[in-house]
């Protein structure tokens, strides 16, 4: 594709399948405390 | 839902749904642009009229471009639809585990910062220090009620934890004697304002803590402004030593300099480049919480040049990260590839759920913002959480839960925003910061944009 280029992404249909285990950090536990972090998160699920 | 933006040089496009992530040319934007609602004719017509000064704009090459974004598209990568929402209203039937406490050991402070969402520690209530014995009962709670959970999480929160640090202490080891047997890992996290830092404090955390937060908010003038003791002396000096021992001897372990920028210092970034010239490469900085009558509040005549902030922080973030000098920043930390999931995503922070704060007298409350507010008490350590009717509510709160989200792109990246912002800005855990909205928008959008200029589909200057 010349004028599109896609970056690499988890895809979030995908993760509808293998992902909701639910062992990832909360997010007000991080850094923030005051905001929603959840875009900040890691997945924890390194076999999904 | 596709958003699409420009911005640094790079234009992007956004397809929400599926989580891709597309940096294209200026014909390829337009293209996409109007996609939706014109035909393959209408869209080359439009395009060759457009750029008809570009020899490279030929109809064959508008083709192919057409052609491309109808693969992406039938690959579901763009323009995909919204098929989570049903999901989103399951979640009310699911029985909620606990995974995260936030443990107020501390509601009293060393420092008096007028600022303070927690009223200088005591929450509007009585200044108190929680016993070992409500703690060691809040982590029975916390695995009792964590299902099949491993990984939990328990917050060092105050006030100042390090006033009541021998209980901090025990609490950890307390911890520890229940990994084995109930198959659990805890991840501790402390937030202190340093005052009370010493070699005690730095060696325990740095074997116990997963996490440090510590709490600085950049320049010295600006940090002393509001971050006094009781004497009205500014607490700079004092502690930024004590932080920089706690960080070098950290050896790569999690901590995060954290800030609080008001309407004094809407020209953050500042105190953010500050931070780093400490030496730190951690940090945080975020939006004053507080009413919109108190002096500190970011205003109306603040938001365009937060915003403008965000950016000026995302360029030479990446100008020094090119020189070998680089530093992350919280909220622009984002995992494209090992991101979170859908759930995750659509379901939030999870306060009142998964996610809870405990008074030192062992109340349960949704989160730290809400302690002090009476009828959002959950329950309490023993009984567990007796008012169903509220946690009912706080997990019925998602990216779905709030109209104002509908026609949202960043509902994904946010899920619905904070219940207490919420909850401060309109009176309702269902409602929206439409401020913090604006903010929060700004950094997602600054934040892909860096991963792009990574990826090396920036402009070349950048």
């Amino acid at each position: 594709m010349e004028r599109i280029k896609t970056l690499e992404t988890r895809d979030l249909n995908q993760s509808l399948r293998t992902g909701g285990c639910g062992e990832c950090q909360t997010s007000c536990q991080s850094a923030c405390k005051t905001s929603c972090g959840v875009a900040n998160q890691q997945c924890e699920n390194t076999g999904k | 839902m596709v958003h699409q933006y420009k911005l640094n040089g790079c234009n992007i496009v956004l397809d929400t749904c599926s989580g891709s992530v597309h940096v294209v040319d200026a014909v390829a934007y337009d293209i996409i642009a109007l996609y939706p609602e014109k035909s393959g004719e209408e869209i080359i017509s439009a395009m060759l009229e457009k750029y008809k000064d570009r020899p490279d704009v030929t109809r064959e090459e508008l083709l192919s471009c057409l052609e491309d974004v109808k693969a992406l598209k039938d690959a579901g990568k763009l323009f995909t639809q919204d098929t989570f929402e049903p999901m989103a209203f399951d979640f009310k039937n699911h029985h909620p585990v606990v995974k995260a406490l936030c443990l107020h050991v501390a509601h009293t402070c060393n420092l008096n910062c007028s600022y303070c969402f927690a009223s200088q520690g005591n929450y509007q209530g009585e200044r108190a220090l929680m016993s070992f014995e409500v703690g060691k009962r809040a982590l029975d709670f916390l695995v009792e009620n964590s299902g099949s959970r491993v990984n939990l999480e328990v917050d060092f929160f105050g006030g100042e934890p390090l006033m009541n640090w021998d209980v901090v202490k025990e609490l950890v080891a307390y911890a520890r004697a229940l990994e084995a047997p109930r198959k659990k890992k805890f991840r501790f996290t402390l937030t202190t304002n340093g005052m009370l830092l010493d070699r005690d404090v730095i060696d325990f955390a740095n074997r116990e803590m997963h996490n440090v937060v510590l709490s600085l908010d950049g320049r010295k003038e600006i940090h002393d402004r509001l971050r006094v003791d009781f004497a009205g002396r500014g607490s700079y000096d004092r502690i930024v030593p004590k932080f920089q021992e706690l960080v070098e001897s950290r050896r790569g372990q999690d901590y995060y300099i954290r800030g609080t920028f008001t309407h004094a210092n809407p020209d953050f970034t500042k105190d953010v480049f500050h931070m780093a010239e400490l030496g730190f490469r951690q940090l945080s900085m975020e939006p004053v919480v507080c009413a919109p009558d108190d002096p500190a509040a970011l205003t109306e005549e603040d938001l365009p040049i937060v915003l403008e902030q965000y950016e000026i922080l995302a360029k030479e973030m990446l100008k020094r990260e090119k020189e070998g000098r680089g530093f992350t920043f919280y909220h622009y930390m984002l995992d494209l590839t090992h991101g979170p999931c859908i759930y995750k995503r659509i379901s939030g922070c999870g306060s009142g759920t998964e996610y809870m704060a405990v008074t030192p007298w062992g109340d349960l409350y949704p989160c730290h913002q809400f302690v002090g507010e009476e009828a959002y008490k959950l329950g309490d350590v023993w009984q567990g959480v007796v008012n169903t009717a509220l946690r009912d509510e706080f997990n019925s709160c998602n990216a779905y839960a709030r109209p104002e989200c509908t026609d949202c792109w960043a509902k994904l990246y946010c899920s619905g925003g904070c219940a207490a912002n919420a909850y401060h800005s309109s009176g309702s855990i269902k409602g929206i910061y439409a401020y913090g909205c604006q903010l929060f928008r700004k950094r997602i959008e600054c934040a892909i944009m860096m991963k792009a200029v990574q990826a090396g589909l920036g402009p070349a200057e950048a």
